[in-house]
């Protein structure tokens, strides 16, 4: 079928180009809207030029702690995605045979997915606060000093909140794992065991490697999405905000372009570590390929 | 030598799957049971008790059966819910399914085609409530297209419906989810054998025939995946419906949060259960139609 030159083709085109405008214009404007002028509003036209509401939000005038929710966010999103690239490969690794339960497993990161992220928000909320009654009364019962005057709750950021985070990460890294593993030739990994290779050498020296661009995509869905996570971490946070928390809030609050230059640096951060992630998949995938070559 | 080769056959990994269980037994499995026990307890205003009532289930419904009345509360909400379900669905359907013809028969070139394909996907990377809060200078009431449409003369008033309404959040939903459509039907036209459409053009079929009878049959299971990821977002959604809609437009998900918000967490629990057996019902119709698990 040849596609080229027929009117169709180009109208594919247009639509294409369409909807890449659809995607990004509206992030674009508010990049053009954060250098509004002092005077300037939230909307067009343009009054002047300025880094004015940079500078206002870096003093943090009008915004309370956001840059205490910022490095929170950062420092989670390390954290889910540490856990979300390591458990993914675990689980990968197994899935490569069936065994009992694997269905299971199987179609609850499924349901995961796919259930309503406010469910999963209320169950893990509801557990916690269970758990923090029965804490409570614990401390009644046996006069623990400690968690009669001290303990609050066991809601946390690293506690329910990464919880929450890694219900959504997960079934990500893992579907990526288990296509990559599906498409997998085992008999690299097989020669280095029968050259006497443990499991552990096979897996550093022929898997890791192997694998390791897809790798990269799973740590960029881990912390991406979880920097970004809202939904599910929405009622098990704790006491702290992380920064989308932060950001819905300030929806309703701020009325000035401070919230246009804060969505312009947390969306130019997002891009700066997509950027970083493929660019390393670019690196890795040339080194396999002239390795390959040179084979 | 067999022996080994036997032995490396064998090698069990099924206890890496250990952790990825316990995650989801502790933060998944637990949770959502409990969500279904705690929606047959009684609550107080500082307080949930353990007990075994259908109080909660009973006042989600109580006025549906009077039929003099008005649509209860509850069933408008789901309604409404539906109905931004139905249209969004319609939305990322149409569109997502035209850029993967794009992508997958009018991009020959491998590196043309992952370079066009990541343009659609970063966004995904982004934050979503930048994502809609960068409509308000578009669409807001002194916004870009009021201004361009009173300018030229077309209205002599700024058109309110643009921002914090249906429209809004429909137009945000497709925003954000049509890539949950592009990616699954994408993967399904990448697996279609060309010579298949050879051979469809060669017995005489046009382009049209070519995509109802070749094409659309065999991107089924992506149009089904993407279908479910959307549907489910929708039904389940409160922050696109609050920040979009101006928090003037009622969803179950809305109604599950506030519940939340007051603490009233086992009449949560029974909206959540009514919230799932919904989206699984869907989902149940739409699976009927796919096996999954061959899709990866």
């Amino acid at each position: 079928m040849n596609n080229r030159g027929s009117i169709l083709h180009y109208f594919l085109i247009c639509f294409f180009f369409l909807f890449v405008l659809f995607l990004y214009g509206p992030i674009l404007t508010i990049l053009i809207l954060s250098f509004q002028g002092p005077n300037g509003g939230l909307t067009f036209p343009l009054n002047g030029l300025s880094f004015h509401w940079f500078i206002k939000l870096w003093e943090g005038a009008s915004v309370v702690d956001i840059w205490s929710a910022f490095r929170r966010s950062i420092v989670l999103g390390i954290v889910v995605m540490i856990i979300t690239v390591i458990l993914s490969v675990c689980a990968g690794l197994a899935f490569r045979r069936p065994f009992r339960g694997s269905n299971i497993i199987f179609y609850v990161t499924i349901t995961s997915l796919i259930i309503p992220s406010i469910v999963v928000s209320l169950g893990i909320a509801l557990e916690f606060r269970i758990m923090d009654n029965i804490t409570k009364f614990f401390g009644k019962s046996f006069e623990i000093d400690w968690i009669n005057s001290n303990f609050q709750t066991t809601l946390n950021m690293f506690s329910s909140g990464l919880g929450a985070q890694l219900t959504w990460t997960l079934p990500f890294g893992f579907l990526i794992m288990i296509g990559v593993f599906n498409r997998f030739n085992p008999s690299y990994e097989e020669a280095a065991r029968d050259l006497g290779a443990t499991n552990w050498q096979a897996f550093k020296e022929i898997v890791l490697p192997l694998i390791a661009p897809s790798l990269i995509g799973v740590a960029l869905f881990g912390f991406t999405l979880s920097y970004d996570e809202l939904a599910r971490s929405f009622q098990v946070m704790g006491a702290t905000n992380t920064l989308p928390l932060s950001l819905k809030g300030l929806t309703t609050t701020v009325t000035t372009p401070v919230i246009y230059a804060l969505g312009s640096i947390t969306t130019l951060f997002s891009f700066f570590v997509i950027a970083l992630c493929l660019f390393l998949v670019f690196i890795l995938r040339r080194r396999k390929l002239n390795l390959s070559k040179k084979a | 030598m067999n022996m080994v080769f036997k032995f490396s056959k064998s090698l069990k990994f099924d206890w890496l799957i250990i952790p990825y269980s316990a995650v989801f037994l502790f933060f998944f499995i637990v949770p959502v049971t409990l969500v279904v026990i705690v929606s047959f307890w009684d609550y107080t205003e500082y307080s949930i008790i353990p007990d075994f009532i259908f109080l909660n289930y009973i006042e989600i419904f109580e006025d549906c059966f009077n039929l003099e009345k008005d649509l209860c509360v509850t069933l408008k909400t789901y309604w409404s819910t539906l109905v931004y379900c139905f249209l969004t669905w319609i939305f990322t359907i149409l569109i997502g399914f035209t850029i993967a013809y794009f992508l997958a028969f009018h991009v020959s070139s491998l590196s043309l085609q992952i370079v066009l394909f990541l343009i659609c996907t970063i966004p995904f990377w982004t934050s979503n409530v930048i994502r809609m809060i960068s409509w308000i200078p578009l669409l807001g009431r002194n916004g870009l297209i009021n201004q361009i449409l009173i300018s030229s003369g077309l209205v002599s008033e700024p058109q309110e419906w643009l921002m914090y309404s249906g429209f809004s959040v429909v137009l945000a939903f497709v925003h954000l989810y049509t890539l949950f459509m592009i990616v699954p039907i994408f993967n399904s036209m990448i697996k279609i054998d060309k010579s298949l459409i050879e051979a469809a053009s060669d017995s005489g079929a046009n382009r049209w025939q070519t995509l109802w009878q070749v094409i659309i049959p065999l991107s089924k299971p992506g149009i089904v995946i993407g279908s479910i990821f959307v549907i489910t977002i929708v039904m389940g959604d409160f922050i696109t419906i609050g920040i979009m809609g101006g928090q003037q437009i009622a969803s179950v998900g809305k109604i599950i949060n506030v519940q939340m918000n007051y603490l009233q967490f086992p009449a949560a629990a029974a909206n959540a259960v009514i919230l799932i057996f919904t989206t699984l019902l869907i989902i149940w119709g739409m699976t009927k139609m796919i096996d999954i698990r061959k899709e990866l």
